[in-house]
């Protein structure tokens, strides 16, 4: 109880911040209707909606990470955190409280862009059921990375960090914007290593049935979302400590 | 009744010593007011007592509850309202308080019961469904002991309530605290000397993580042979007082 009435206030604070509707739906959602512009003028299969959408979903998510590290840094830096700890919220309650409200948030913004997609001429079938079951990891793996980020980083570090970096991580290293065979070598390699490329390739496989190619992307992504949400708290811990 | 019980209570940093061997005794009900001048202590000290921070040696007692080994107990019994403004901007006064009656478990009636009570004590009734983030720096004062003071404490921690407050808001802060006095035990730290003397029952001023003096304000002037209770301090921290 008392954990959801903390996570009751995160999810207020989330949603009342216009940031999270300029960034977390609108920016997807223009990219969705500015890129398949460029395909309607200029076809290029990686802009098919199709594959298009998968992308911009993950990408989307990247916000998410910046939201979550930024209220958490946020709440860190204004003492806030300091007199919740004098409560009895335990450090599962923190963590959860942080991590739950994001979870409708992200879906939320995956509904959107699906919803856009569908104007823009993607037909509804069954794999976008799969694909929405199939973001949840997906999700948790961003939604960790801002646990990560807001746990080690001060508010203005955030904006840097999550905000530059790692959305254009997300962007470059995905496949989304440009197809990665045809950087090809080291670049390729790298951006293999990342779990961007895998997430988007996951999405990309469930939404057109094509379970075959769930494999090893799949993987990838939980092992990257076992590993962050393993991270994030430990170095949510520390820092809950180091107060 | 003895509230809390410090005892060589000790906070090292690498080679820094922020609060060395404290010995201290608060009685319940009384307002003690930490003083000394930037790097005293005060902080650590408070920091410490409320489970934030672990002592490197030495123990305190709340009410019989030790706080290295009946931390989880220990914050039954405390609150802190911190240095800084420890408010969520982004929600209402009202849903500030509701968010704090919701962690400590209160049921609707009793919330709302609490939000009244606080609100009619700290003078929040007027600005309940203003936004935290626009109340000016008094109001949010207010609303930061309000939050401390939602899980019916047995003792108050108060970093620096008044920091930064014009002269009318401080006034009005210091009504405020003296309202709670004997009600619930109160240690606030402050650079305010003349607070000090106005607020405390009694006074303990620390340097370079010691005590160096426990007594009331009054007690402390004679002893410092001075009128001035700033004198007092002044003497005090620059040794000239054994």
């Amino acid at each position: 109880m008392k954990m959801l009435t903390f996570a009751k206030r995160n999810l207020k604070e989330i949603i009342r911040d216009p940031l999270t509707l300029i960034f977390g739906l609108g920016f997807p959602i223009v990219l969705l209707l500015l890129l398949s512009a460029i395909q309607a003028n200029i076809p290029v299969a990686l802009f098919e909606i199709e594959r298009l959408t998968p992308g911009i979903t993950v990408f989307g998510l990247s916000f998410i990470s910046l939201f979550s590290a930024t209220l958490i840094s946020k709440d860190r830096s204004s003492s806030f955190l300091q007199r919740l700890y004098t409560t009895p919220l335990t450090p599962l309650d923190f963590i959860l409280g942080y991590a739950l409200p994001f979870i409708p948030v992200a879906l939320a913004q995956v509904i959107a862009c699906y919803l856009v997609a569908f104007i823009l001429g993607l037909k509804f079938t069954v794999g976008v059921i799969y694909a929405l079951l199939f973001i949840i990891p997906v999700s948790f793996l961003f939604i960790a990375l801002g646990l990560l980020f807001g746990s080690i980083l001060s508010d203005k570090q955030v904006g840097g960090i999550c905000g530059a970096l790692l959305t254009n991580l997300t962007a470059w290293l995905s496949g989304t914007w440009f197809d990665l065979n045809l950087v090809g070598g080291t670049f390729k390699t790298i951006a293999n290593l990342f779990p961007f490329v895998h997430a988007v390739e996951l999405e990309r496989a469930v939404l057109s049935l094509n379970f075959a190619s769930v494999f090893p992307h799949l993987f990838w992504v939980l092992g990257y979302a076992i590993l962050t949400i393993v991270l994030s708290v430990v170095f949510f811990l520390n820092q809950m400590k180091k107060q | 009744m003895i509230a809390i019980k410090i005892e060589n209570l000790t906070k090292r940093y690498k080679d820094v010593t922020a609060v060395e061997n404290l010995n201290l005794e608060v009685s319940s009900g009384e307002l003690v007011a930490l003083l000394g001048v930037n790097g005293a202590g005060k902080t650590t000290t408070i920091k410490m007592l409320s489970t934030l921070t672990e002592p490197t040696s030495g123990n305190a007692y709340l009410h019989g509850k030790s706080i290295t080994e009946n931390s989880l107990e220990v914050k039954k019994l405390i609150a802190v309202s911190p240095q800084e403004t420890a408010i969520a901007k982004g929600l209402s006064v009202r849903e500030n308080l509701e968010l704090l009656t919701g962690i400590f478990g209160f049921s609707k009636q009793k919330s709302q019961e609490k939000i009244n009570e606080l609100s009619n004590i700290l003078g929040l009734n007027n600005v309940l469904d203003k936004k935290a983030s626009k109340l000016s720096g008094g109001y949010q004062r207010r609303l930061s002991i309000a939050l401390a003071l939602v899980s019916e404490p047995k003792i108050l921690f108060l970093d620096e309530p008044t920091l930064g407050l014009d002269v009318i808001a401080r006034s009005e802060l210091w009504d405020i605290i003296k309202s709670l006095k004997g009600k619930v035990t109160i240690i606030l730290t402050t650079h305010y000397l003349e607070e000090a003397e106005n607020l405390s029952d009694r006074v303990a001023v620390m340097k370079d993580g010691k005590l160096l003096i426990y007594n009331t304000a009054t007690n402390i002037k004679t002893l410092a042979k001075t009128d001035s209770f700033e004198q007092a301090f002044i003497k005090i921290v620059k040794g000239e007082v054994l």
